[in-house]
């Protein structure tokens, strides 16, 4: 069976991240002759000795003529295990927010370190935000080790480093990877050049590394985002909840309770096109029908009786901040949680996090474009969460602003504001 | 039991959740629909999506006037079986009101972009379904699932809304846009092993045929009212079959023994020529075709 892993990459400028992106691609033969061309081209008419792989990736015009990434660029490869989506994001501390866009849904996150320079304070920030957005899995790719002569002693002190560091980061699966992205060593391939290392190859570890588990398969959360009525002959009295199943399994002949109103009931069925099926597990996109009748509508929450999601209007989270002007105490926003949409009001910012040294910064009285802190919020309408850490999907949330109508916060919550 | 989902139900499930979201956020969504292979997989995502309702919202022709008859016909009967509003927006239209000129050499992707946003305006529609997927191009690469569109349409690449988690924003202001892509995330492979794994119906045209074509800047166009051959094209019959289709004028077609759906996933599969390099003259031109045309408003 294929499936599908989302990753997330991370680098500094030039540590030859869109390198290694083409070199998966093109070594898994999802290059086109015409891209080819197109890039051959290109670094004929440079006067580059090789083709620059990095050019298949730098998509837009503002980018090729600087050389840079800027903004999240989605790629796509599969091989015959796997389809891989890779958000491919830009790694200067400008673009934080960029970073944390595309890491918001990643499984995987590769982060590349340039083996002369070892673990910078730019590295430190990659694996801070891809622990702050939960990727349950990170893989270091120690990148250039043709220019360190493939020397282990070079890779054995970065590894040592960076778990260091890790381990003050809430990390779970931390992995490293010695490659050259340039010569394709342990790219694709476990390389000769390398006989000291002993690990499988990059791909070979994204298409092993189990995923499935690292949803939340135990507490059954439902947000009920659209409601089917056909107000058909066929279907006449047909009413059915539809929504992506955000945690647990549900099943038929399941009590379930339905917020706000705290209704019980159980699912009668769980319906899908292709008909009605035993189990709905995340993510997917089902039809829940009730056994009773009741008045559910969308922004409402389907769990089971004795596992509920925290109901409230005042909770504490981690904000990214994502626009221009300021977020400040007093603040008030449009959120969406889940999908439920309503108004929030930040209360308090608590401290603004210094995402290269991890230090609090307690007197902070804003957060500027991509800066990071705790923030205290009040909702005009009762949130149904669960902690971020505890549950990707129900702890999330987006702040609009309500004159420009830009996103411009990322949330993970914490918890209830004491 | 391990609760796992394939690949191909996995990006159904998350093109579900971007229906029924739109459905519950915007006031009138409506739905591209070419007759292409990319919009037939979303019209059968959004009949999946409300079951066993009817899709809640129209689907929309832009009607370039240089159309496959296979995929005009395969158009109303889709649209009959589903039971859904078709609207028409027509280019000949906007050539004979004077709001765009033909273009010299009668291609009419360009001029699709006028017919389109004064339809949207003309009709109120705030969202738009589209079945571009960001494996197709460059410029398609960073575009989000919501694409926001100011008051001319226009896409701006530098100035996109952050898109987090499945949580998507669609506040805009009337007179505004949001362009939805339901489909970003798949692949052309991807397409047709779901057209396959759901045995849906496809235009003839997508399968191998014999017709005559010629051979023009390294493509294969096909012989008709909207193409003749010029100077010292040579018209030959082959063994041919689309990968996309759209204004006749410019949509080549491709050598293929290809004849059932597997064959198709078959020869996608171990073919090395992006689809849009082998197929549309338009986005040749230049290394930012697409995304100028983007820029424009273009789908
Ligand atoms: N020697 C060597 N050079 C590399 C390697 N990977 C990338 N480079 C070079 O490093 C430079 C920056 O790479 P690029 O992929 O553009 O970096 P990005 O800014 O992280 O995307 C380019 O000149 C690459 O050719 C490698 O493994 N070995």
């Amino acid at each position: 069976m294929s499936e599908l892993l989302r990753l997330a990459t991370a680098g500094s400028v030039d540590d030859g991240k869109s390198t290694l992106i083409g070199r998966l691609l093109y070594d898994s033969k999802q290059i086109f002759e015409d891209q080819l061309e197109s890039i051959e081209r290109v670094s004929l008419a440079r006067g580059d000795q090789y083709v620059d792989l990095a050019l298949l990736t730098d998509g837009l015009r503002a980018e090729r003529e600087q050389g840079i990434t800027i903004d999240v660029a989605y790629r796509y490869f599969a091989t015959p295990k796997r389809k891989f989506i890779i958000a491919d994001t830009p790694g200067h501390v400008q673009y934080t927010r960029n970073m944390v866009t595309g890491a918001s849904t990643a499984d995987l996150a590769m982060i590349l370190v340039d083996a002369r320079k070892g673990v910078l304070e730019q590295s430190r920030r990659h694996a801070f935000i891809a622990s702050l957005l939960r990727i349950p899995h990170l893989v270091v790719c120690v990148n250039k080790m043709d220019l360190v002569g493939y020397d282990a002693d070079v890779f054995e002190r970065i590894k040592d480093e960076f778990r260091a560091f890790a381990m003050k980061l809430d990390v779970t699966d931390l992995t490293f990877v010695p490659i050259s992205a340039l010569n394709g060593d342990n790219v694709v391939q476990r390389s000769g050049n390398m006989g000291w290392y002993e690990g499988p190859s990059l791909l070979h570890q994204l298409e092993e590394v189990h995923v499935a588990s690292d949803r939340n398969l135990i507490d059954g959360r439902f947000p009920v985002q659209y409601v089917i009525r056909p107000m058909s002959t066929d279907h006449h009295d047909y009413r059915g909840y539809a929504g992506v199943v955000a945690g647990g399994v549900f099943k038929p002949g399941d009590e379930v309770v339905v917020l706000p109103s705290g209704f019980a009931t159980t699912i009668e069925r769980i319906d899908m096109f292709d008909g009605p099926v035993d189990e709905a597990f995340p993510p997917m996109s089902v039809t829940l029908v009730l056994a009773d009748d009741l008045d559910v509508s969308r922004g409402d929450m389907i769990s089971r009786p004795h596992n509920q999601p925290t109901v409230g209007q005042d909770v504490d989270a981690m904000v990214c901040w994502m626009a221009d002007t300021p977020l400040r105490a007093g603040s008030k926003l449009a959120i969406k949680h889940t999908t439920r949409s309503a108004r929030a009001l930040v209360r308090e910012l608590r401290y603004r996090l210094d995402i290269n040294t991890l230090h609090r910064v307690e007197d902070a009285e804003q957060l500027v474009l991509n800066e990071i802190g705790r923030v205290a919020l009040r909702t005009t309408v009762p949130l149904f969460y669960d902690e971020y850490r505890r549950n990707r999907m129900t702890g999330s949330f987006i702040l609009i602003d309500e004159v420009t109508n830009s996103t411009v916060g990322a949330g993970m919550i914490l918890g209830p504001s004491a | 039991m391990v609760y796992e989902l394939t690949d191909l139900r996995a990006l159904e499930a998350e093109s579900i959740h971007i229906f029924r979201e739109v459905a519950a956020e915007f006031e009138r969504p409506v739905l591209l629909f070419s007759g292409g292979k990319d919009s037939i997989v979303m019209l059968r995502l959004a009949e999946k999506a409300f079951w066993p309702r009817r899709i809640p919202f129209p689907v929309m022709h832009v009607d370039t006037g240089h159309n496959f008859d296979e995929v005009l016909a395969f158009r109303d009967k889709r649209v009959a079986e589903l039971g859904v509003r078709l609207v028409v927006a027509s280019v000949q239209a906007s050539i004979d009101t004077g709001r765009v000129a033909e273009e010299p050499g009668g291609m009419r992707n360009r001029l699709q972009t006028t017919t389109l946003l004064d339809a949207l305006s003309e009709h109120g529609f705030d969202a738009a379904f589209g079945g571009a997927r960001r494996d197709e191009e460059k410029a398609r690469a960073k575009e989000r699932v919501y694409s926001f569109r100011d008051d001319f349409g226009q896409w701006d690449p530098k100035n996109q809304r952050p898109e987090l988690w499945n949580l998507y924003n669609s506040r805009h202001r009337p007179g505004e846009h949001i362009r939805i892509f339901p489909l970003s995330n798949w692949t052309e492979l991807d397409i047709w092993r779901f057209i396959a794994d759901e045995g849906i119906e496809i235009p003839s045209i997508y399968l191998s045929h014999t017709r005559e074509v010629v051979r023009r800047d390294g493509m294969l166009l096909a012989t008709g009212p909207f193409v003749t051959p010029q100077g010292d094209e040579e018209p030959f019959k082959a063994s041919v079959r689309y990968r996309t289709v759209g204004d006749a004028t410019c949509t080549g077609a491709v050598e293929s023994s290809a004849t059932t759906l597997d064959d198709i996933v078959a020869e996608v599969a171990a073919t090395r020529i992006t689809e849009r390099g082998a197929t549309r003259a338009d986005d040749r031109f230049s290394e930012a075709a697409m995304e100028d045309r983007k820029r424009e408003g273009y789908f």
